[in-house]
């Protein structure tokens, strides 16, 4: 339809149902059901609203790939798992719901580990090592970056640990938020310190 | 330029493409065209062109998956085809089956390009593309169906406005 178009023809045009809400819901959740029956839906995702926030769940086939905060921007974070895993990604909540059930129950206090296939391939070297290190620290205990930068084979590597806390793919599953100051203050956290805050004091409940 | 998540895609483009369905094919077999023309675009999507024009490529796919879902109905057909009721012309959820009556009415060719160049915009050499000849033909085919459909459907003509 064009701006030249007779009135007539535009309201003919309008009179046209448009798609209800409902209708698209329909199709979108049976399109992704097809896509991952057919092998095509690369990256799944859903949000999870908890108490520090909407968390974004995306996985891939192999398992959860990212958790992501709200201030992280969950569009951006979508739009970079386009560019570095797939664009196949769809809405697709069946694929997390063990996750969300799990987080669930994490922040009701009712769960102390996370039992989740994790898909690390948005991470690499060094950062990887730390981030396998990281749910070595039991559940309401911290660590300081220096140990964590020891427990992943290189001492002297404080800063890298520090980055590789504060690029964690997968936080809250991955615990970085375990991870303090040597002074004992909180330090950073990729979802901000009053995030870090809110679960240290619920693993300390 | 990064590419956009498929979900974008869906969200931006399928209403658009569910009308388009509808139009050529009628309420009920549009949901299994659209179904197929999603999951077609999801597969290929990693290889589009970064500036293909998504909604052009879109209709390509749904004509061609509308084809399909017609041959297809086409072998099931029974004899006895259910007759829908039809007690007024308008459903409890406010579709309007005297407009998809009339639409249904028309030769395939003119729902075709009413539907790609009026509810999806495309302009009449793209609409030429998708459904074959030349752009004058795309265009006379629209044009043709318009006016069919003004006169079979005239009410948003003279009684716009009105309680329908």
């Amino acid at each position: 339809m064009t701006i030249e178009d007779p009135p007539e023809v535009r309201a003919l045009v309008e009179a046209y149902p448009e798609a209800t809400e409902a209708e698209l819901r329909r199709l979108g959740e049976r399109l992704a059901d097809s896509a991952a029956a057919q092998g095509l839906l690369d990256v799944a995702y859903r949000a999870l609203d908890t108490p520090v926030g909407t968390l974004l769940l995306a996985a891939t086939e192999t398992g959860l790939i990212r958790v992501a905060y709200a201030s992280e921007g969950h569009d951006q974070v979508l739009t970079t798992l386009a560019t570095r895993i797939s664009p196949r990604i769809l809405r697709a909540p069946k694929r997390l719901d063990t996750a969300a059930r799990q987080l669930e129950e994490y922040f009701a206090g009712r769960r102390r580990r996370f039992d989740l296939p994790l898909d690390f391939r948005l991470s690499r070297g060094f950062r990887r090592l730390v981030l396998d290190h990281l749910s070595d620290i039991a559940y309401g205990h911290t660590a300081s970056y220096a140990a964590v930068a020891a427990a992943a084979g290189n001492p002297r590597a404080v800063r890298a640990a520090a980055t590789a806390c504060a690029t964690n793919p997968l936080p809250v599953v991955v615990p970085c938020h375990r991870v303090v100051r040597a002074d004992g203050s909180v330090g950073g956290y990729v979802g901000g310190p009053a995030a870090k805050q809110t679960l240290l004091r619920l693993e300390a409940a | 330029m990064s590419r956009q998540p498929f979900e974008v895609i869906v969200a931006r483009h399928g209403p658009t493409v569910l009308r388009v369905c509808r139009a050529v094919l009628g309420p009920v077999e549009a949901e299994d065209a659209w179904s197929e023309t999603f999951l077609a675009a999801l597969k290929a999507y990693p290889e589009l062109p970064e500036d293909a024009n998504v909604e052009a490529w879109l209709v390509r796919i749904a004509h061609r998956k509308a084809i399909d879902v017609t041959r297809a109905g086409a072998r099931r057909a029974t004899p006895v085809a259910e007759v829908p009721e039809r007690p007024s012309a308008q459903r409890a959820d406010g579709r309007d089956l005297d407009l998809d009556a009339a639409l249904a009415a028309l030769p395939r060719r003119q729902r075709e390009a009413v539907a790609y160049h009026y509810l999806a915009g495309l302009p009449y050499q793209e609409v030429a593309a998708v459904i074959g000849g030349t752009t004058g033909a795309a265009r006379r085919s629209a044009a043709d169906g318009i006016a069919k459909l003004r006169r079979r459907y005239p009410r948003t003509t003279a009684q716009k406005g009105t309680t329908r």
